[in-house]
């Protein structure tokens, strides 16, 4: 059956409730009564949390073959947690498990070999990268795949569409009764908003920290009242690879055109006013937009109210010069962000549901006057990608894509016209991460396109004299530099299957056919 | 040859390193006025083929709009300029750029080979525009002669790096080591009619700096600027497009100049300032950089 943006979507998979993505706010009003976790009280006051080792938590939780653990994302790179506590359920004889984390990267890479020994037969993520991606689009891992975004994913757990038997959450620091922070500790990461839905409704919760504090440590990224167990180990990550010590900002002359271009964009709009808000992703271009921004804010005489998402740097130094009013944060991304959520009165942790659950009632990036993105590829209808390679193997992350674009007033995909070889702007890409709907401006080294649905954005920008052009004209422009690519050619078997916000389908990924 | 093609806008001229094609590929991007393909100090002796390799397959396929491109060939005291404006001619450049150019006769020989290659390569006569580069005391001393020595040259870049090293000095901010040297050279590219441009500025992360050298090199005179970085061209352009005032007044100036001569009024008065036929390229020039500069939509 096709979908709102045009997928085919099998109808083997539209079952048990499932349906089709009907457009992103299709489900507003949508009525449902949250789930409740098994709870096992901890009545006795002398009762120690403390275990001795990661096994013995596992066998107090009643891990069984079959059963769902969760792991957020916050240390990035950098995570032990994940591999760590695989590898003791695999040596525990357990298997059949499904992962639903925040994220998976190269830094689990391990977990490959588990899908390959049946270890792992589920994974439900806002991100996979590395073997990992290479094993599910190989077709290795048993059942399909579920793909969220970081929304889409705490909307899955709070409508129990995905039930977590056991959450292990890694904590930079921890006291005796779980009440976990990500601040201090030898693996600080600031946050643990993508946890927080976790431990809320887990059945059995653990937290895994590498620097035990005296209770309480307050005020908690997660509540001790939730948590089961607690364990302390010698190393939950490494801080290198946890928080940079400052992402560099692109000098790269492509990017910063493109980012200075973005910023005059959003300066035309109606949005650029005293008060605004924003989110910007944290690579490339999108980054070097707040560099711009501060400039054009200044000459304006404006004030942006709130920076929202994973915060850099830039993002700081604006709330530091008083350019911002403060900073909503889900995620930081290095050192001077971890250091601002601590000591910055205005900084502010949330959680991922507030931040992005689409069904709860009113997420932050309902909020949002404009996001920056990146894409990997983006089509004539704006639909975008984000999640998998030109060879149609996994290697991405939606992550909060979809749901700024989805909340924003004014949403703007920074991407380079061509990568290497590869067309970004083209006539359908591999896979809808974040439909077309939800974007509103395409900003490329050769040309800026506005959404034709948009016609208040293209009347704004072009009374600014910004020159504006169709976005069919700069795939064209792109296929005549690096031709017009093949079509990726899959099997029939489906392997992950591309949730839309609200949890319908938006788009399947099929299994990569090997080369003959 | 086409004067206007001479006298074409060149604010920016934009170096590129001819050994690196992904360098070369797509930098009208940018939207400088002019490239400069580099032969010459950006490739290592032993790279210089295929850099003219990459040079010429760049020229012949890539469609590079209203971005004049220019070569920089080797210097005349090396083994390779011929063979330098042979593939730059072949592949269509629209100029070459003469590096360390002393006197008239620099030029001369320049011309001879790019006659040379037009022939060779079925290109039409004459259409392969020269600008000559002056690095030295003694090219500064006989800019005039430079200017005046080839109807193909369209204008002369000052290059400050090997100027300072010659003059025993360096890079100051206030610019009084090129002083002399700027003065001199604009004042023959003026009295000649072609155009002069003013040497790079190094430190890319120095915008402030960079910006006073723009503005100084606007207010004596210059066409326009060298630059090694594409973040500069946008500070260029800025500051070399005319105010709003400046632009009115060209206007009225065109315009008046226009309807005295229906009139047969040679001098008159615009704004209580007395006009005359002198005052048109002048004011034309305003109005092509408005043009260019995104601030004037007149027909003028």
């Amino acid at each position: 059956m096709k979908n709102a943006v045009g997928r085919d979507i099998p109808d083997l998979l539209l079952q048990d409730g499932r349906s089709v993505f009907r457009g992103s706010n299709f489900m507003d009003g949508c009525i449902y009564t949250k789930p409740g976790p098994t709870v096992r009280a901890a009545v006795k006051p002398q009762a120690s949390k403390v275990l001795e080792n990661i096994r013995t938590a596992i066998n107090r939780c009643g891990l069984k073959n079959g059963m769902t653990v969760s792991f957020h994302h916050h240390f990035r790179d950098g995570d032990y947690i994940v591999n760590m506590v695989m590898r003791e359920i695999e040596a525990m004889g357990i298997g059949d498990i499904t992962i639903a984390a925040s994220s998976l990267g190269d830094a689990h890479d391990p977990v490959a070999a588990m899908i390959e020994r049946g270890v792992v037969t589920g994974i439900q993520t806002s991100g996979i990268r590395g073997k990992i991606g290479d094993a599910v689009s190989n077709g290795s891992l048993k059942n399909i795949a579920i793909l969220r975004s970081h929304g889409g994913r705490v909307r899955a757990i709070e409508r129990g569409e995905v039930h977590i038997d056991v959450a292990f959450i890694g904590a930079p620091t921890s006291d005796e009764y779980g009440n976990a922070r990500g601040k201090g500790g030898k693996s600080d990461c600031g946050v643990l908003s993508y946890s927080v839905a976790d431990a809320r409704y887990a059945d059995h919760v653990v937290v895994i920290t590498d620097t035990l504090v005296p209770f309480p440590n307050l005020p908690p990224s997660i509540d001790g009242v939730d948590v089961d167990y607690v364990v302390v180990v010698d190393e939950i990550g490494d801080p290198a690879r946890i928080a940079s010590q400052a992402l560099r900002v692109t000098q790269d002359p492509r990017d910063l055109m493109m980012a200075e271009n973005c910023a005059r964009v959003m300066a035309s709009t109606p949005y650029f006013k005293d008060g605004f808000s924003f989110q910007s992703g944290a690579g490339g271009p999108s980054l070097a937009v707040n560099r711009f921004l501060e400039s054009m804010m200044v000459e304006r005489g404006i004030k942006m109210q709130w920076a929202l998402g994973g915060i850099t740097k830039p993002t700081v130094d604006l709330l530091n010069k008083g350019l911002i009013n403060c900073v909503v944060d889900t995620q930081d991304f290095d050192a001077a962000a971890v250091c601002s959520v601590h000591n910055h009165p205005r900084h502010y942790e949330i959680s991922t549901s507030q931040y992005a659950n689409p069904m709860n009632k009113g997420a932050f990036v309902n909020k949002l006057d404009f996001v920056v993105l990146a894409a990997l590829e983006i089509d004539v209808d704006f639909n975008v990608n984000v999640v998998t390679g030109s060879d149609g193997v996994l290697r991405g992350a939606p992550g909060g894509h979809p749901d700024a674009a989805s909340g924003a007033k004014c949403t703007i995909i920074v991407t380079p016209l061509v990568r290497g070889r590869i067309p970004t702007v083209c006539d359908r890409v591999v896979t809808v991460t974040t439909p077309g709907e939800s974007i509103d401006v395409l900003v490329t080294d050769y040309g800026i396109a506005v959404n034709p649905a948009r016609q208040d954005l293209v009347s704004a920008i072009t009374s600014a004299g910004i020159p504006i052009t169709a976005v069919e004209v700069l795939k064209e422009r792109a296929y005549s530099i690096v031709g017009v690519p093949d079509d990726v050619e899959f099997g029939d078997r489906v392997v992950a299957v591309m949730e839309a916000r609200d949890g319908t389908l938006l788009d399947v990924v099929r299994q990569v056919k090997k080369f003959e | 040859m086409s004067r206007d093609v001479k006298k074409r806008l060149r604010r920016t001229m934009l170096f590129l390193n001819a050994q690196r094609p992904s360098l070369m590929k797509d930098a009208y991007v940018y939207a400088p006025d002019s490239v400069i393909f580099d032969l010459e100090d950006a490739v290592a002796e032993n790279q210089k083929d295929a850099a003219r390799f990459s040079l010429y397959n760049n020229l012949r396929s890539i469609d590079y709009g209203e971005v004049e491109r220019i070569v920089r060939v080797n210097g005349l005291d090396t083994p390779h300029w011929v063979e330098d404006i042979r593939a730059s001619v072949a592949g269509g450049a629209d100029g070459i750029r003469i590096p360390k150019c002393e006197r008239a006769r620099d030029v001369r020989r320049i011309e001879e080979a790019i006659e040379s290659a037009e022939r060779a390569f079925s290109r039409k006569p004459g259409s392969t525009l020269i600008m000559a580069a002056i690095e030295s005391p003694r090219g500064v001393l006989n800019a005039l002669e430079i200017c005046e020595s080839s109807e193909r040259l369209f204008g002369v870049a000052l290059s400050g790096g090997d100027f300072r090293a010659a003059m025993q000095t360096k890079y100051y901010p206030s610019g009084v080591e090129m002083a002399a040297a700027r003065g001199n050279v604009l004042i023959a590219a003026r009295a000649s009619g072609v155009q002069c441009f003013d040497t790079v500025f190094t430190n890319i992360d120095d915008i402030e700096g960079f910006k006073s050298e723009v503005i100084m090199n606007r207010e004596m005179g210059f066409d326009g600027k060298s630059v090694v970085n594409p973040r500069q061209i946008a500070i260029v352009h800025e500051i070399f497009t005319p105010g709003e005032r400046e632009i009115r007044e060209a206007e009225r100036v065109v315009t008046a100049l226009s309807e005295n001569a229906n009139d047969g009024v040679g001098v008159f008065l615009v704004d209580g300032k007395m006009v005359d036929i002198a005052f048109l390229a002048g004011a034309r020039r305003t109005l092509a950089l408005a043009r260019a500069g995104g601030v004037y939509k007149g027909d003028l």
